[in-house]
């Protein structure tokens, strides 16, 4: 018997704000459905409320009044965490340090009143997946950084949550082996078809794991979309440049085409605007022969990164162009180029303030 | 547990060492002077042991043994059966002082750290307010408490028509010690309470456990550290005590009571240094094994 997938819950978040009592609103009215089985990213930097939207969703917080949490179409609003049947999964790991690795495991299913084989029996299973074999009676501070996010995994995992809730899980550990847990968990995510919630500042830990991205911004959501949604049609600026790397252009859109210094661009379907904003990803942007082009610049520096090279290319638009060329071709620096890009990969931005 | 905090301290020791031991970077010459830099910061300490250490416990150990009953008045402290009650005695009246302390320190200090309410400040300086008096201040508090003139015996006399005095007896001492102790417990708490992860107590609520499991799973074995160290020092003061006992005592027999009437009124020096060995002995013998349960962490949680 293996009942450890398929048992998540959908999750919907109706107008949930949190504003603290100091004042501070950490999160405006939002509302959000997370469909069951998902794995549901929220990403943001710093002080965006990511933590904020999880801990409601959690129990940890209440949203402010007009605010409800649905587990399924159960309102679980008013209701405790310790009854709402979650795992959670801290970034400073909040293992026990007075229980062993296996009591770690085992605590939820104990305070569940699991008998003594049971909960055996299931310890073992959680360890063979999260392959943490051998560390069953390690104390918590015999353990290293990753053996501690395993175990904490585990523990949440381990009493087969409706929904797990993970706070930059990986954000503690040196970047090898956060490249390497993050598969491993992006593998177990989808073995176990948990409805997972999970929050990071990292774009791309976001796309990897993420079904869908949540980018938040200032207590507020920004944009919700797969990770190519989120990556190829920004629908602002700031979700733009803070996914992945962008370069923002600015010019008056007419006939389809929008004017730079160096030339213009031809865009897939765009209304006509005086000052328009545009966002290209430095990968879809080829390097040509000048002559015939219709946009023009000046390498103005190359680095060799290995699979690619980055170029700086200015003149093209009022700010230097990033473009990420393929390794083998042969670019100098103050070299006159041609640069194309495809209409479809030019997205016109809304004008903010 | 032991187990798990002495490799930390022999880290600690590794690190610390490099910087005493190495030699100043420079000249030879400061090398030595550097050394004999810390003889001469090291004399004091050996001239103070010396002198107010190990002499007065060599004389005192050496005076126990040069009564009529020699090396005997050891034996005695325990065969005899009116030092041996004293003896027990004290024990358990300082046993019974730790724990009452320790149950009402802790509700008290977690509740104090955990929750902000007006008056909050207010409560806590009053709390801590004793722990600048002397025992006999403490001992004269309890009798206007439970005295004969006491505010108790007014009020039962006046619901109940009957006088409950308990001042001068057991309780009235152990009534004395809580009072002493519950300040310096409750702040060593308090502190230990703020340096616990909240974290751990959300992550135990989020695997189903109720608010009274978290305490009994969480919260107090994260407090097992703070507890040996306050309560080794609240046993250590209960054993020793003397002003409380000294203005309470018509009828009760603790250690330090004793050693004073052998001292002083039956001049028995042989068994009142037998005695104060015994006491300092037991004591002692308690903080080192609260030392050696918590693996050597009492100082630092302390
Ligand atoms: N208990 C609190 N009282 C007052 N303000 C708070 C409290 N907790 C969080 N905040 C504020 O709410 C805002 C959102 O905080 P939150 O922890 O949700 O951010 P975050 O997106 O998780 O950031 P990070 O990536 O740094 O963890 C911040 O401005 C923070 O200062
Ligand atoms: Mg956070």
């Amino acid at each position: 018997m293996n009942a450890i997938t398929g048992h998540g819950a959908a999750v919907h978040i109706i107008d949930c704000g949190k504003t603290f009592p100091d004042g501070t609103q950490a999160l405006a009215p939002a509302s959000l459905d997370i469909i069951a089985g998902e794995t549901l990213v929220l990403l943001g930097p710093s002080g965006c409320g990511k933590t904020t939207m999880l801990r409601i969703i959690a129990g940890l917080e209440t949203p402010d009044a007009g605010g409800r949490i649905l587990f399924d179409d159960t309102d679980v609003t008013a209701i405790p965490i310790e009854q709402r049947h979650v795992g959670m999964v801290f970034q400073s790991y909040a293992l026990f340090p007075n229980m062993t690795v296996a009591e770690n495991i085992g605590y939820g299913l104990k305070i569940r009143g699991v008998g003594k084989a049971d909960r055996a029996a299931r310890i073992a299973e959680m360890v063979a997946l999260t392959n943490i074999g051998g560390l069953e009676n390690r104390r918590i501070d015999q353990l290293s950084g990753g053996q501690r996010q395993r175990v904490a995994l585990a523990r949440a995992v381990a009493v087969r949550p409706r929904v797990l809730l993970l706070d930059e899980p990986l954000t503690a550990l040196d970047a090898s082996l956060r490249d390497r847990l993050r598969s491993e968990l992006n593998r177990l995510l989808r073995s176990l078809g948990i409805t997972a919630i999970y929050v990071t500042h990292d774009q791309a830990e976001a796309m990897e794991l993420g079904d869908r991205i949540v980018v938040m911004r200032k207590g507020a959501i920004a944009q919700i979309g797969t990770p190519r949604d989120v990556y190829f049609q920004p629908q602002n600026r700031f979700v733009a440049e803070f996914v992945g790397a962008a370069n923002i252009v600015e010019g008056p859109i007419a006939q389809g085409r929008l004017s730079l210094p160096g030339g213009w661009l031809a865009l897939s379907d765009a209304a006509d605007a005086a000052a328009a904003v545009a966002m290209i990803r430095p990968e879809t942007i080829g390097l040509v022969a000048e002559g015939g082009a219709s946009l023009c610049g000046t390498v103005e520096s190359v680095s060799f990164i290995g699979d690619r090279q980055r170029v700086i290319v200015t003149g093209a638009a009022s700010k230097p162009l990033t473009i990420d060329a393929p390794n083998g071709i042969n670019v100098e620096i103050g070299q006159r180029v041609g640069l194309s890009v495809a209409s479809a990969a030019v997205r016109v931005l809304p004008k903010e303030d | 547990m032991a187990g798990t905090a002495r490799p930390r301290r022999r880290l600690c020791n590794c690190y610390l060492m490099p910087t005493q031991c190495l030699p100043a970077t420079g000249a030879p010459t400061s090398a030595m002077s550097h050394r004999s830099f810390i003889w001469i910061c090291l004399l004091p300490l050996v001239l103070v042991t010396v002198a107010f250490f190990v002499l007065p416990m060599a004389q005192l150990v050496a005076v126990g043994a040069d009564g009529p009953r020699g090396a005997g008045a050891y034996l005695a402290i325990l065969t005899e059966p009116r030092y041996r009650a004293t003896l027990i005695n004290t024990v358990l009246l300082a046993t019974a002082t730790t724990i009452a302390t320790l149950m009402i320190a802790t509700i008290a200090g977690l509740f104090l750290q955990r929750h902000r309410f007006p008056g909050r400040a207010v409560l806590i300086a009053m709390l801590t307010f004793p722990l600048a008096f002397p025992g006999v201040v403490v001992g004269f508090l309890i009798i206007l408490l439970a005295g004969r003139q006491g505010l108790i015996g007014a009020i039962t006399l006046a619901l109940a028509g009957e006088k409950i005095v308990f001042a001068y007896s057991i309780f009235g001492l152990f009534l004395g010690y809580l009072y002493f102790s519950i300040p310096r417990v409750i702040l060593t708490i308090m502190a230990a309470v703020q340096k616990l992860d909240r974290g751990l107590e959300e992550a135990a609520r989020s695997l189903g456990a109720s608010p009274w499991a978290v305490q009994r799973d969480v919260v107090l074995p994260a407090l097992v550290p703070a507890f040996v160290a306050s309560g080794a020092i609240a046993f250590a003061t209960a054993m020793g005590a003397f002003g409380t006992a000294f203005t309470l005592a018509t009828n009760i027999d603790v250690l330090p009571m004793l050693i004073y009437t052998e001292f002083t009124l039956a001049a028995n020096f042989a068994i009142s240094a037998a005695l104060s060995i015994g006491l300092g002995v037991i004591a002692w013998a308690i903080l080192a094994l609260a030392r050696s349960m918590t693996g050597g962490t009492v100082a630092a949680a302390g």
